[in-house]
């Protein structure tokens, strides 16, 4: 049989059809992680830190545990820290744990130590009132300057692995220092140099809807977990090692999710509705509320940076170097590293040096937000670039086309690029009206370019048809981006069936095979290359099937348009033979016709995005308005444009919060000033523009379709562009995100 | 023989050189290898790697071939969101 490899003409891939859930959720049938019940449930409720370090000296139950109302009270006593099959919980499972429920300290403001299930969700809110923890409340660092300072408080000794150099203080975790060429040599070479430093503060996800979870354990070891998340198979790992089971007797399931953006690449509620459950013997019920998510759930890392860039005065970058500080809270894991990869690789660069530190503060365990890391490095050096840009007199699309990576540069993390499309993005950018139209007094534009790595990951998928002739897809990664739509229509394209034949469910743990999170703008690349093998598989056995019905080979019959057909004038002269004309006596031909497949794709390629955006500052009251954005990304292949699109705008959208409004706020303190939506402000559609996108589209060689990821690198070019169109329209360089209203106002008094 | 290129970083861990030579057909041989000539890039190769091959990166697959000749960077292995 024939099955061309790479496809480059579709009759689905790229069509705009409706998508699958929409009905479902403008109708609120669609069931989120708050939305199930069990007979006998609870409601758990979770006690967390007030303060921000602090060494837990006692916690009395006793209270809690003789009310009427409330059936289990649990503390880490009842984790596993030494479950019997396992030596003992180490690493990422270990840092997990402390953060799901403390140890011995609190860690920062909000860290669990304690919870409750009772009979309501209100009884087991007020239960939390009567447990007594008595802390020894110790010396605090929330900023990532101060936790490297040699007289900052230690948050914990000996958590530093094998690369921090000797000498630095214990909240340095981890160091990464990479590139090539040599620097000094470069900055000799140059007609300017541009030094300056920046910092970003921690933004949260902002996911519409809260954690919210219904676990249920019995004392036979065996579990259910209902979740909202972007992995069910991590969540099942993960709360199996805490709560000290094995892991297939967890079934996990995930409910229909409200946004993740990376937030929910992690458990935080699950280990403990499951420990409460097993202590009530009765299912328990987690919700968080809002102020529980900005508290106790992973926001970004904030962010300090230093950068260095030489130019010639034609615009050649003759040396970069950069240094990247990240706090990721009071756990290993802050991207510095990826910062520090991300940073100049849309540049081709013959002498490049980039530096990046993960530091611990006592804040909330990080977690991933949209290519995690890339935002804050493009931020910090885009701004340099486009300062070099507005001293040497150079556009700033022409300096980044000059030195843009493009197949064959040598990447500044190592590696050769093979091919990439960020010229092809910035040639759009420089074609597209936006960069031509004029500008007011009062105004300016900024331009930036971003990066992102993209993953594989592990991927099962399994393809059954009907007896009809309808065709139903399992996959395993959560549906965060339209994945549905677009699985289905990679099906389609491979069997030749309507889209509207084809339903795809995100499958349970007990269902499928063993999937890696919905994470790395993976989903479309490798759900979508697993669904394509697993179409193609299906395709096997319905040849064969049509040969066998034909007597002749199987390897005379092709598939085409839907039907087996024979594949040329010596295999026979028969009529093509329907999909559903197989289907329809498979169960006496031979059996079920399903398709597998399973592996860990290697081929997601590295993803280019160009922004230009036009801002306008008001004096007074340093209030800025985007008035113009349009999104320029190369997504390899869009299957479905209008997710693509989404996926853009969404990211814009973001991009203009964390620049201008979103951040945490920490008072002296140690605690969290901005725990709710009234006073963490994101973007509502009034203080946007319409969001104008351009889908470029350089195949990406490792797809059958030539699919890149396009999920993440649309957040990693807005801080810097929105950046640099605010500092150009004020006339004065923005150096730290936010730009609220009264960091403006500021800068503009120190300008004069 | 295969020329690794290892990131800057790892540089204290193998004598200075950022570039070593190994045996190598498959990226888990390469590992192996790594580990065999320079036992100090167990940390590393625990903590995380993944491996460029001519410019595509292999996350964390042990059974990819390597072409005799083709470029090799070690990179720390990526995160996403």
């Amino acid at each position: 049989m024939a099955l061309d490899d790479r496809k480059s003409d579709f009759n689905f891939v790229g069509t705009r059809p409706d998508r699958p859930d929409g009905l479902d959720k403008v109708t609120g049938r669609a069931k989120f992680g708050a939305d199930v019940s069990a007979p006998g449930m609870l409601h758990g409720a979770i006690l967390r830190s007030p303060h921000a370090h602090a060494r837990i000296v006692r916690i009395n139950t006793a209270k809690a545990e003789a009310h009427q109302d409330v059936k289990a009270v649990i503390t880490r006593a009842d984790f596993s820290d030494k479950p019997e099959f396992r030596p003992g919980l180490e690493g990422e499972f270990w840092n997990v744990l402390e953060n799901v429920m403390a140890g011995e300290k609190a860690l920062y403001d909000g860290h669990a130590v304690a919870a409750v299930a009772a009979t309501s969700a209100l009884a087991a809110r007020d239960a939390l009132k009567l447990i007594e923890v008595e802390y020894e409340v110790l010396p605090h660092v929330t900023d990532v300057d101060k936790a490297m300072a040699p007289d900052a408080p230690v948050i914990r000794e000996g958590a530093a692995d094998y690369s921090v150099p000797e000498g630095m203080h214990p909240n340095v975790v981890r160091y990464h220092e990479s590139g090539h060429g040599d620097v000094e040599a470069g900055f000799a070479e140059a007609d300017l140099i541009v030094e300056d430093s920046f910092v970003t503060e921690a933004t949260h996800q902002g996911y519409i809807e809260p954690h919210a979870c219904m676990g249920s354990l019995g004392a036979d070891g065996r579990g259910e977990l209902w979740c909202t998340t972007q992995g069910h198979w991590y969540a099942q790992k993960y709360c199996a090692a805490l709560v000290g089971i094995e892991t297939a007797q967890l079934r996990v399931t995930a409910s229909e999710i409200g946004g993740g953006f990376g937030g929910k690449t992690t458990v935080f509620i699950e280990p403990v509705a499951l420990a409460l459950s097993r202590k009530a013997n009765r299912p328990v019920k987690v919700v968080m509320s809002r102020s529980e998510v900005f508290r106790a759930t992973g926001p970004t890392a904030s962010a300090s940076m230093d950068i260095k860039i030489g130019m010639k005065k034609d615009g050649t970058i003759t040396a970069a170097e950069g240094i990247f500080r990240l706090q990721g809270g009071a756990f290993p894991g802050a991207p510095g590293d990826m910062t520090a990869m991300c940073a100049f690789a849309p540049y081709n660069l013959t002498n490049v040096r980039q530096v990046g530190y993960d530091v611990m503060a006592n804040r909330p365990k990080q977690a991933a937000y949209r290519a995690p890391g890339a935002p804050m490095g493009a931020f910090a050096v885009e701004s340099v670039l486009d300062e070099l840009c507005n001293q040497l007199g150079l556009d700033p699309v022409e300096v980044r086309l000059k030195n843009a990576a493009y197949e064959g540069t040598k990447a500044n993390y190592g590696p050769t690029y093979p091919r990439i499309g960020l010229v092809e993005t910035l040639e759009a950018a420089k074609a597209h009206p936006h960069y031509a139209a004029p500008l007011k007094p009062g105004q300016g534009r900024g331009i930036s370019c971003g990066f992102w790595f993209n993953h594989g990951g592990e991927t099962s998928v399994s393809l059954a048809l009907s007896e009809d002739g309808s065709a139903q897809v399992m996959v395993g990664t959560p549906d965060i981006g339209g994945s549905r739509a677009s699985m289905a229509l990679m099906a389609a394209e491979v069997l030749g069936i309507p889209y509207e034949n084809i339903r795809v469910t995100i499958a349970d743990t007990a269902t499928l095979g063993y999937n890696d999170v919905s994470h790395g703008s993976r989903v479309t690349y490798a759900s979508g290359l697993a669904t394509i093998k697993a179409a193609r598989h299906a395709i096997e056995r319905l040849c064969e099937r049509a040969a066998a019905k034909w007597g002749i080979p199987v390897d005379a019959v092709k598939w085409e348009n839907g039907c087996a057909v024979p594949s040329g004038p010596n295999a026979g002269d028969f009529d093509p033979m329907p999909l559903a004309d197989i289907t329809a006596d498979m169960g006496a031909t031979g059996g079920p016709i399903s398709g597998h497949f399973e592996a860990t794709p290697e081929g997601a390629g590295v993803s280019f995005g160009t922004h230009i955006v036009d801002a306008e500052v008001d004096p007074e009251t340093g209030k800025t308005s985007i008035i113009r954005y349009t999104v320029i990304q190369d997504a390899g292949k869009a299957i479905h444009p209008d997710y693509v699109e989404g996926q853009y705008q969404g990211g814009a959208v973001q991009g203009i919060g964390w620049a201008l409004n979103e951040e945490y706020i920490y008072g002296e303190d140690g605690r969290l000033q901005n725990s709710i939506f009234l006073d963490y402000r994101i973007p509502v559609a009034s203080d946007l523009p319409m969001i104008d996108t351009v889908i470029v589209e350089v195949p990406n060689p490792g797809h059958p379709f030539g699919v890149r990821g396009v999920g993440e690198t649309g957040i990693v070019p807005p801080l810097a562009a929105i950046a640099n169109a605010v500092s150009n329209a004020a006339g004065v360089r923005m150096r730290q995100l936010p730009m609220t209203p009264p960091r403006i106002l500021a800068a503009l008094k120190d300008n004069g | 023989m295969v020329e690794v290129h290892l990131w800057s970083g790892l540089r204290s861990l193998t004598g200075g050189r950022q570039v070593v030579e190994v045996e190598a057909k498959t990226t888990g041989e390469l590992l192996r290898e790594l580990v065999r000539a320079h036992p100090q890039l167990q940390a590393p190769i625990d903590a995380g790697v993944s491996i460029a091959i001519d410019g595509r990166v292999i996350a964390s697959g042990l059974t990819e071939p390597i072409p005799p000749g083709a470029e090799i960077y070690l990179m720390q292995r990526l995160r996403g969101g």
